[in-house]
């Protein structure tokens, strides 16, 4: 069934599907950012695949893995009418010197419109033509890209500066009030850092 | 002038004159009366509201230690439940609504996340309220049960009437690690 | 008598007033959740809304990618933390999907009768909760007592009264206890009961209407092209629930109603959540006659389910085998892949990207908070102040699954 949706869209972009595949279900379209706009439009308006729902947006980084562009934005989309599901991926990366950008759905679906700004928030993603295109999860003064492999996972931005009060720790003892960090599993670097400025007593 | 020998509360009853009157000291009956009027105001972010809901509701009711009305205003309160993770976007919010309370102000870290950030130690969490205002009371667990946060409530109490503003953490009555004999003696009863 | 006003046209009444910035939150008595609404006002009519979250944003994305696969169980209980249970057999479900496992028939059972009671909570909460913001507080009042009735039966199974980090990819961490379906009956008379009672108490009250009816409505277009699912796009009139258009677990065997609303307002809102509670009960019911007393709880699999702990004390292979899972996790294949399940508000999707390792490369989480939370806006614009309570309730916005 959905099979046939990736083949009507080999069919109408020859060129900017890069790739195909069906994983663990999942039918998968691999596209080429310039077309990922009107790709996007036929998926919504052709009345065979009708895909009314939007599902979900997000990126990968796939630093770690040493893919060149190295963000892959990725969106999840639905029929209600027919009930078929696709996925739809672009690789996009700030290596070439472009920049991560890739443009907006907002004109297709206007669910779109938090998931791209959580994706901008967390990957760094500018997505061309989004009406307010701002951080949404994160406060505006936060520097850096949190999701992104390369940021460290402890690293504060505090908004208020920590007290600094050195005996508020009276009722724990030596052990008790250290964080729980799963610091023996962490494998990645990352963890320590330096920059960060760490709570005092840590 | 005869003195009623209690050396464990401060209060004196004076007899010499025709109807005798009590004295105690001024603090000790400030402490006793916050100790049973403390006007709330939740600050709740997270998980652990499902347990202050609960602990407000009235299967636990919360009312009977004089600490049912919450005041939806900083400035009417003097107990401020910190419920829940604090991020770094919340941070100075918190602050504020600290500084907005009046004196006598007390705060109660409800929950792990409150007390020291919990599991999350990453780059949004502050690392428990006291690295932003003063805490009281730090109440563990996740969420903690609602049985914990009212014996953190009557610690808090317990404080408020010695004058004592010293942290303090609630910890469990009975450590099963000291009495390691009777829990296995209760294991067998129990298992058979 | 004649009004004085009589000769004044109606314009004239009106007030001159400059378009005014009003700030609601994120610390709001009548916000259940912590969100930020900045709104701008023409009088009292709402001219602009600007919905800000992310208050609680506690990086859940990035803590999964730290851990192992089962270390994520602790993170999804508090995502949605009114229903974890959910949460916890999706999660599960999702890392079985992409392990190609499926659980004994007795888990699936034992599963859709626990994520149901985990959606009766939410949905009684969410519901109780809108009434007190209305100013109803007694069916609060009932409906956070049969809450604990529900709590007690998932403390008896799972230890924990909220987040139980009781899911296991592969099964559950523990078999149900020996009376567990005669709590579950005792138990859910006693909370219809409770739910019959509370909705007595507000569905003729005309203040409690008036102020749901008509209110904040969404076409059903609307909702689809802001992603709206569960409960909240049911109102609308589509009737898309995972558990019947892409049935997991036993759905499939199991007869229910798909409630669906005619207009979109909070009413509909209202009235869907509650009778999905009726339907909830009778799926319950169900599994719990078809369910097996007998039988295994987890696959027969020594690479993803711990041994039992006797032989680990005893036996070498089973002291590696724990070893191996506890240390390393449990190594899913490479790929991606997007699974998801009915949540308390509507599709919980997971999509995960593995490298093949005992940790996951990238897990995203799809809140279907986030996307209700976005249509507020909309939802808010042109209406009064008083209107944002209800309206907002009716969204159910889960802060921990709506900021991460």
């Amino acid at each position: 069934m959905s099979k046939q949706i990736l083949d009507l869209l080999q069919a109408r972009f020859p060129g900017a599907i890069l790739e195909t595949h069906s994983q663990f279900g999942d039918d998968t379209a691999v596209v080429d950012p310039a077309a990922w706009l009107d790709v996007a439009k036929f998926l919504r308006e052709d009345p065979r695949i009708d895909m009314d729902m939007f599902t979900d947006l997000t990126a990968v980084d796939y630093l770690w893995q040493g893919m060149v562009p190295r963000f892959e934005v990725v969106c999840h989309l639905r029929s209600l009418q027919h009930g078929h599901r696709i996925r739809i991926k672009a690789r996009v990366g700030e290596e070439d010197g472009s920049g991560a950008d890739i443009a907006s759905l907002v004109p297709v679906w206007k669910g779109a419109n938090w998931f791209e700004r959580e994706t901008f928030d967390m990957f760094g993603v500018n997505f061309v033509n989004h009406p307010d295109l701002r951080r949404i999860l994160m406060y505006p003064e936060f520097e850096g890209y949190p999701l992104r492999k390369d940021y460290p996972a402890q690293k504060y931005q505090p908004l208020v500066p920590f007290r600094d009060v050195p005996g508020k720790m009276a009722p724990f003892g030596p052990d008790e009030g250290m964080s729980f960090g799963r610091q023996t599993h962490d494998q990645h670097a990352g963890y320590a850092n330096e920059e960060a400025p760490l709570p005092p007593e840590a | 002038m005869g003195e009623v020998k209690n050396t464990t509360t401060s209060v004196r009853v004076l007899e010499g004159s025709e109807t005798g009157f009590a004295t105690t000291r001024l603090d000790a009956l400030l402490g006793w009366a916050k100790k049973y009027s403390l006007f709330q105001y939740p600050f709740v972010t997270a998980c652990c509201g499902m347990e202050f809901m609960a602990m407000a509701s009235p299967r636990f009711d919360m009312a009977r230690f004089g600490a049912e009305a919450p005041r939806f205003s900083p400035r009417q309160a003097d107990l401020l439940w910190v419920v829940g993770t604090i991020s770094q976007r919340q941070a100075p919010a918190l602050r504020r609504i600290y500084e907005q309370m009046t004196d006598p102000k007390y705060v109660l870290a409800f929950g792990t996340c409150a007390s020291c950030g919990g599991f999350y130690d990453n780059y949004t969490t502050v690392p428990g309220i006291d690295k932003v205002i003063p805490c009281d009371v730090y109440v563990p667990g996740c969420p903690p049960r609602p049985e914990a946060v009212l014996d953190g409530l009557m610690l808090l109490q317990d404080k408020i009437a010695r004058g004592d503003r010293t942290p303090a953490v609630v910890k469990p009555r009975f450590d099963p690690a000291k009495h390691g004999e009777e829990l296995l003696q209760l294991q067998r009863k129990g298992g058979g | 008598m004649e009004p004085l006003d009589l000769d004044i046209s109606e314009g004239e009444l009106e007030l001159p007033s400059e378009p005014m910035l009003l700030n609601m939150g994120p610390s709001h008595p009548a916000m259940h959740g912590t969100v930020r609404i900045v709104v701008e006002l023409s009088g009292e009519v709402i001219n602009k809304a600007d919905v800000q979250i992310g208050y609680l944003h506690r990086g859940f994305e990035k803590m999964c990618e730290r851990g192992t696969w089962t270390q994520v169980f602790p993170y999804v209980d508090r995502c949605n933390y009114v229903s974890p249970m959910l949460n916890n057999v999706g999660f599960a479900l999702a890392v079985e999907k992409m392990m190609g496992v499926t659980v004994p028939e007795r888990c699936q059972y034992y599963r859709v009768a626990l994520g149901e009671l985990a959606r009766i909570c939410d949905h009684m909460i969410c519901n109780g909760a809108m009434c007190m913001e209305l100013g109803a507080f007694t069916p609060f009042l009932y409906l956070a007592r049969a809450r604990e009735v529900i709590w007690d039966i998932f403390e008896e199974e799972t230890g924990a009264r909220v987040t139980h980090s009781f899911g296991r990819v592969g099964g559950m961490a523990a078999p149900p206890t020996p009376d567990f379906k005669g709590m579950v009956r005792a138990g859910l008379a006693r909370v219809m009961q409770y739910i019959n009672d509370s909705e007595k108490l507000v569905l003729k009250n005309r203040i409690f209407l008036d102020r749901l009816e008509g209110v904040g409505i969404i076409s059903k277009e609307d909702a689809l092209a802001l992603g709206w699912t569960g409960p909240t796009l049911r109102s609308t009139g589509a009737a898309y629930d995972v558990r019947r258009s892409h049935p997991y677990l036993v759905y499939d065997r199991l007869d229910f109603d798909i409630p669906v609303g005619t207009t979109g307002d909070n009413y509909d809102r209202f009235m869907c959540r509650l009778e999905e509670i009726r339907q909830s009960y009778r799926i319950i019911d169900q599994v719990l006659q078809q369910m097996p007393d007998e039988g295994p709880i987890n696959v027969e699999d020594p690479r993803i389910i711990l041994p039992p702990k006797g032989e680990v004390y005893t036996t070498i292979e089973a002291t590696i085998q724990h070893f191996k899972i506890v240390m390393e996790g449990i190594k899913v294949p490479a790929g991606e892949c997007y699974s998801y399940t009915e949540g308390g508000n509507g599709e919980l999707g997971f999509y995960m990207v593995s490298d093949g390792s005992g940790t996951p490369y990238r897990m995203r989480i799809r809140p279907p908070c986030f996307a209700v939370t976005q249509g507020l806006e909309q939802l808010v614009t042109g209406l009064m102040i008083p209107d944002i309570v209800p309206t907002f309730g009716s969204l159910n916005m889960i802060g921990g699954e709506c900021d991460h």
